[in-house]
């Protein structure tokens, strides 16, 4: 990995200088690529780009997040997404088409201060983020834990093509749905099970950047496999 | 001078001053970040006597809401002192220096941070000054930027701060307190070290341009060991003892 020159980096860091393509958290001045950020920068091909360890959630279009609902209109839900915006839940898109403002009340369905997954269906910098639920796997969400880690912890809890996770979930058993946002819902049949996969997520997010945490993470999961 | 030790020097004959540093020599600076659990981003700084705590919030919902711009985010500043923070206590409700320099530490922040990615928001940076002993909104400055970048806040540039001035007709850097009062100009400098820009320049006296420029420069070198210090700062935070 030292290959393609990783190296912690602050805001203010010059990355390198030449003729580089600048991506993620980076910004060009003049030659000098210069992080925006804290985090671990990585340069490959020709483009440049900082993995950021800090800061809030920015919400993407197609990011999966979980919302918490906080009011509503009569017309649409406005949910918090751990993010500097609200998330805009219109009606329609839980009562289907036919929906109507009169005959349709909207905390029938969903009610203040329940979860839902939902999905980022379009977001620019002129208005707040539209959320769908209208998608596989999107919904109220009804039994589980919820643990909050921070938003740009979120790929490492994921790993490499969701290597993990996966791990995780194979020995806890548990049911775990990320959200981009940094809100994680882990449901699972057995107590010690769910313990264990919110005990594995939070020392994830506590040791994101240690370098052998999935050892780290599958010693500790295993020692607890022998235990019980 | 209001009763104070008029036999004081200075600068004595061998350069060293009333607090016995050498002409070039910052006071001790300790930078930690973090250590607020509520605050999006903080900050703890020890400079001399100084001791200021900075938490930062944000980006967050702008409220009032009239104050919110949908071209780029805005950044709020309240640079505050205890009523502790000095000898006589101080009335905690903001001064019209301490609202002066909230604008001051804004507006020399404010190249550095990147508001434009979020419209709509803002970014409140809440300033205590603990203990005060002069050059504390040098310092105040420094960590507003440390707090700001363990927000996670994009930023252009760190920014970092010190003061120079004229102290016994020669050019100082980092004036106490004591130099502040009876010395002849204080020059308090914020300064972008990746980028090679100031962002802040107060001058609070009277100097020749060559001493303007000699002043500028012996700042310029300062903000450089503040810079270092900043990183320290973050690095040990984020990456542990001794990150690469």
């Amino acid at each position: 990995m030292m290959d393609n020159k990783r190296k912690y980096v602050i805001p203010g860091d010059v990355i390198t200088t030449g003729p580089f393509r600048p991506e993620q958290n980076v910004i060009l001045e003049g030659d000098k690529i210069i992080s925006t950020t804290i985090g671990i920068s990585e340069i490959y091909d020709d483009v440049v780009k900082v993995i950021t360890l800090t800061g809030k959630y920015i919400p993407k279009i197609d990011d999966l997040v979980i919302g918490k609902i906080n009011s509503h209109t009569s017309l649409s839900w406005e949910l918090d997404i751990n993010s500097c915006y609200v998330g805009f839940l219109p009606a329609q898109d839980v009562f289907g088409r036919d929906f109507s403002a009169h005959a349709d009340e909207l905390s029938s369905k969903l009610k203040t201060g329940d979860l839902v997954a939902t999905r980022i269906a379009n977001f620019d910098r002129t208005r707040d983020p539209l959320v769908t639920i209208s998608d596989r796997d999107l919904g109220k969400i009804d039994s589980g834990v919820l643990v909050k880690i921070s938003p740009s912890k979120v790929p490492r809890l994921i790993g490499k093509k969701g290597s993990m996770i996966q791990m995780i979930e194979m020995a806890t058993d548990a049911a775990v749905t990320i959200g981009q946002n940094g809100w994680v819902v882990i449901s699972c049949e057995s107590p010690e099970g769910l313990l264990k996969a919110k005990k594995a997520i939070e020392m994830v997010n506590e040791k994101a950047h240690v370098a052998n945490l999935t050892d780290q993470i599958k010693e500790m999961l295993q020692i607890k496999d022998n235990e019980s | 001078m209001g009763g104070r030790d008029a036999t004081m020097v200075l600068l004595d004959e061998n350069g060293i001053r009333c607090d016995g540093r050498k002409i070039d020599e910052p006071r001790r600076i300790m930078i930690r970040a973090g250590g607020l659990k509520n605050a999006d981003g903080s900050a703890y700084i020890e400079f001399g006597n100084n001791k200021i705590l900075v938490g930062v919030f944000g980006p967050r919902d702008v409220h009032p809401k009239h104050m919110s711009n949908t071209d780029t985010g805005i950044l709020r500043v309240r640079y505050h002192m205890e009523p502790f923070s000095v000898t006589e206590r101080k009335n905690p409700a903001p001064s019209r220096r301490e609202i002066e320099i909230s604008k001051v530490i804004k507006e020399a922040l404010e190249p550095a941070v990147m508001l434009e990615k979020f419209p709509r928001t803002a970014v409140d940076v809440f300033i205590e000054v603990l203990q005060a002993d002069g050059g504390t909104r040098c310092a105040a400055l420094t960590a507003a930027s440390v707090a700001l970048a363990d927000a996670g806040i994009p930023m252009r540039d760190m920014v970092a701060a010190i003061a120079a001035g004229k102290v016994a007709d020669t050019i100082v850097l980092d004036v106490n307190n004591e130099e502040d009062q009876a010395g002849q100009a204080d020059m308090p400098i914020g300064y972008m070290p990746s980028l090679e820009k100031i962002t802040l320049l107060q001058l609070d006296g009277v100097l020749t341009p060559e001493e303007y420029k000699k002043c500028v420069d012996v700042g310029v070198q300062g903000c450089k060991i503040v810079y270092e210090l900043q990183k320290k700062a973050l690095t040990d935070k984020y990456f542990g003892k001794g990150g690469d």
